[in-house]
């Protein structure tokens, strides 16, 4: 058995205020699996996807990376931090503060220059991944000029010429149009193809269904409430409902009032 | 009357924006084949710094003049539109300068040869012995000459700032800060800065929009004082969190405060002609002022 990518032992996070967002999390991300992180808003999915990126570190407990401990000692050493940088990747929720560059090509290679790449790889990889996202029309382009969606490909192209063996993706599908989402969804499966970690964040049930391998269910008061294979836990109304991840719907049937469970199919929070 | 200035509030912010990312941000010209956009950014940084220098320690009307024209000639030969570059400068040269420049053209600030009259008190006033008015406000010809001094030296300043900016990439700039071991922290802050204006802007753009969308009729000027209170509490809190996960979004690619760019700089000799012919110009100010020139 090869060593976990990710190991978090009783994690906890609190924010400057005090404001408990994370309580005693455990879970395990293996090499090359697709684990879905499951949760309503404001349960801590983007906070556990930045601690795993060593961007916040636990205020309790442990996370660990290629069995490293992610501290912020760890991270001063230079040598550490570029390799960590190298290995792991992560799309933010919101694609606009991930889009920093002038131009969406200075955007995809900014990560490549970082890693002081020589010129003629970076060239390849920045072009390379504006190809297989199929945006090399918008390269000129400033982030601001673009749609959410064509922000969400920019997004992905800058990570993608990274080429990071772990994905952490912070809501990779939400706000997009149908066709979108369903072409996000066959890349993150492209991904997992080739054998990359896929860490998804994510509240849409249909979503989590197509791609996950496993699932983990973050509870409104922080806390894991449940963890498990697809079926396990997308078969399971009581946990789901408990977890708010499915909603009790007054609905009307030829005059009549019933209720019964719904699964959401779209996003009610934007 | 109501609804005109809400929608005035909404559409200045974003015109703002608009101008910002369009003038002051734009890619445009710094591809342009121009003279400017040619020299290393290294270079360029310092020799514009000296001239920027040089525009602040003149004292001389004519050597600040001359300035003016050199920053003129270097748009043309960068291929700047002159159009767009005088409109550029000269729209924030008013608010700067102004505030500062019209007081001092009146001989209560400026004492010297009188020009015209203004305004005629029947005698001095003097408050609590501090503040002295004479009886007579006057437009003084050393007054006029300061303030004329005043705003030529603040159009060389930002005409040389806006020549900068615009012929250099961005990431091109922050690397040659980082050539000069220009502090990370200070590099850092002007990545953010670039970033966090649009943040900000768009924020209160929206923040407007929203409001807008949701107000039928008229609003009491107590809540609309109390809307304003709040939202603007909202919306530094909210451009400051936005600002900070910029921050997060930049480390999490590899961010280590050293900006890079694709093209290693390297000076030429086009870099050494413009350095030769900046210190030329360098010595012609230093003559100017000793009124040699
Ligand atoms: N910068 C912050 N400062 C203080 N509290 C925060 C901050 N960011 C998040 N929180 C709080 O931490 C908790 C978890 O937030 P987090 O953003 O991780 O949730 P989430 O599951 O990603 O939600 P969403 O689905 O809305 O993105 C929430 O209660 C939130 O209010
Ligand atoms: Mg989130």
């Amino acid at each position: 058995m090869s060593e976990p990518v990710f190991e978090l032992e009783n994690t906890g996070y609190s924010y400057m205020d005090g404001l408990v967002a994370l309580d005693n999390i455990s879970l395990q991300v293996m090499p090359g699996e697709r684990v879905v992180i499951l949760g309503v808003n404001g349960s801590g999915k983007s906070t556990l996807i930045k601690i795993m990126d060593g961007l916040y570190f636990p205020t309790t407990g442990e996370c660990r990376a290629f069995g490293v401990a992610l501290t912020e000692r760890q991270f001063r050493n230079e040598e550490f931090a570029f390799s960590f940088r190298r290995k792991v990747g992560l799309l933010f929720q919101d694609p606009d503060v991930q889009l920093f560059s002038p131009t969406v090509w200075n955007e995809v290679a900014f990560a490549p220059l970082q890693l002081g790449l020589p010129e003629r790889e970076i060239k390849e990889r920045v072009e390379d991944a504006l190809e297989t996202l199929g945006i090399q029309h918008l390269k000129e382009r400033a982030p601001y000029q673009l749609s959410e969606g064509e922000k969400k490909k920019v997004a992905l192209a800058s990570l993608l010429s990274l080429d990071p063996q772990v994905w952490l993706m912070d809501e990779p599908t939400a706000n997009l149009d149908p066709r979108t989402q369903g072409w996000v969804i066959d890349f993150l499966l492209s991904l997992a193809d080739r054998g990359k970690t896929l860490v998804l964040a994510i509240h849409e049930l249909e979503v989590a269904q197509i791609v996950a391998q496993r699932i983990y269910v973050l509870g409104e008061d922080h806390r894991m409430a449940a963890q498990g294979s697809p079926d396990e836990i997308l078969g399971n109304n009581d946990l789901l409902a408990r977890a708010n991840l499915i909603h009790v719907h007054r609905h009307f049937h030829g005059g009549d009032v019933h209720r019964h469970p719904h699964v959401h199919k779209h996003d009610h929070h934007g | 009357m109501f609804f005109y200035r809400k929608d005035f509030v909404a559409r200045t912010l974003a015109e703002l924006t608009e101008a910002l990312q369009r003038a002051v941000f734009t890619h445009r010209y710094a591809r342009l084949p121009g003279l400017l956009q040619r020299v290393d950014p290294r270079v360029k940084l310092v020799t514009l710094m000296v001239f920027l220098i040089g525009a602040a320690m003149a004292h001389r009307i004519e050597t600040l003049m001359g300035l003016y024209a050199f920053s003129l000639f270097l748009a043309i030969i960068s291929r700047v539109p002159l159009g767009f570059f005088l409109k550029r400068v000269w729209f924030f040269i008013p608010i700067f300068a102004g505030i500062i420049a019209v007081p001092a053209i009146f001989n209560v600030i400026t004492p010297g040869r009188p020009v015209f009259t203004v305004f005629r008190f029947p005698d001095p006033i003097s408050l609590l012995g501090l503040v002295h008015i004479p009886a007579e406000i006057t437009v003084t010809e050393q007054g006029l000459k300061g303030a004329a001094i005043f705003v030529i030296r603040v159009a060389d300043s930002v005409s040389l700032a806006v020549l900068l900016v615009i012929t250099t990439e961005w990431m091109r700039l922050l690397s040659a800060l980082s050539a000069f071991r220009f502090p990370r922290m200070g590099i850092l802050m002007l990545a953010m800065t670039y970033r966090y204006i649009f943040l900000f802007l768009r924020v209160a753009e929206e923040m407007f929009l929203a409001r807008r969308s949701r107000t039928v009729g008229h609003t009491p000027a107590r809540e609309k004082r109390r809307w304003i209170a709040g939202g603007t509490a909202f919306l530094l809190n909210r451009s400051y969190n936005l600002g900070n996960e910029v921050y997060l979004a930049m480390l999490s690619r590899g961010w280590n405060g050293r900006a890079r760019v694709l093209e290693e700089l390297h000076a030429g000799w086009l870099d050494a002609l413009w350095a030769a012919f900046s210190l030329l110009i360098l010595v012609a100010i230093v003559f100017s002022e000793k009124g040699i020139g």
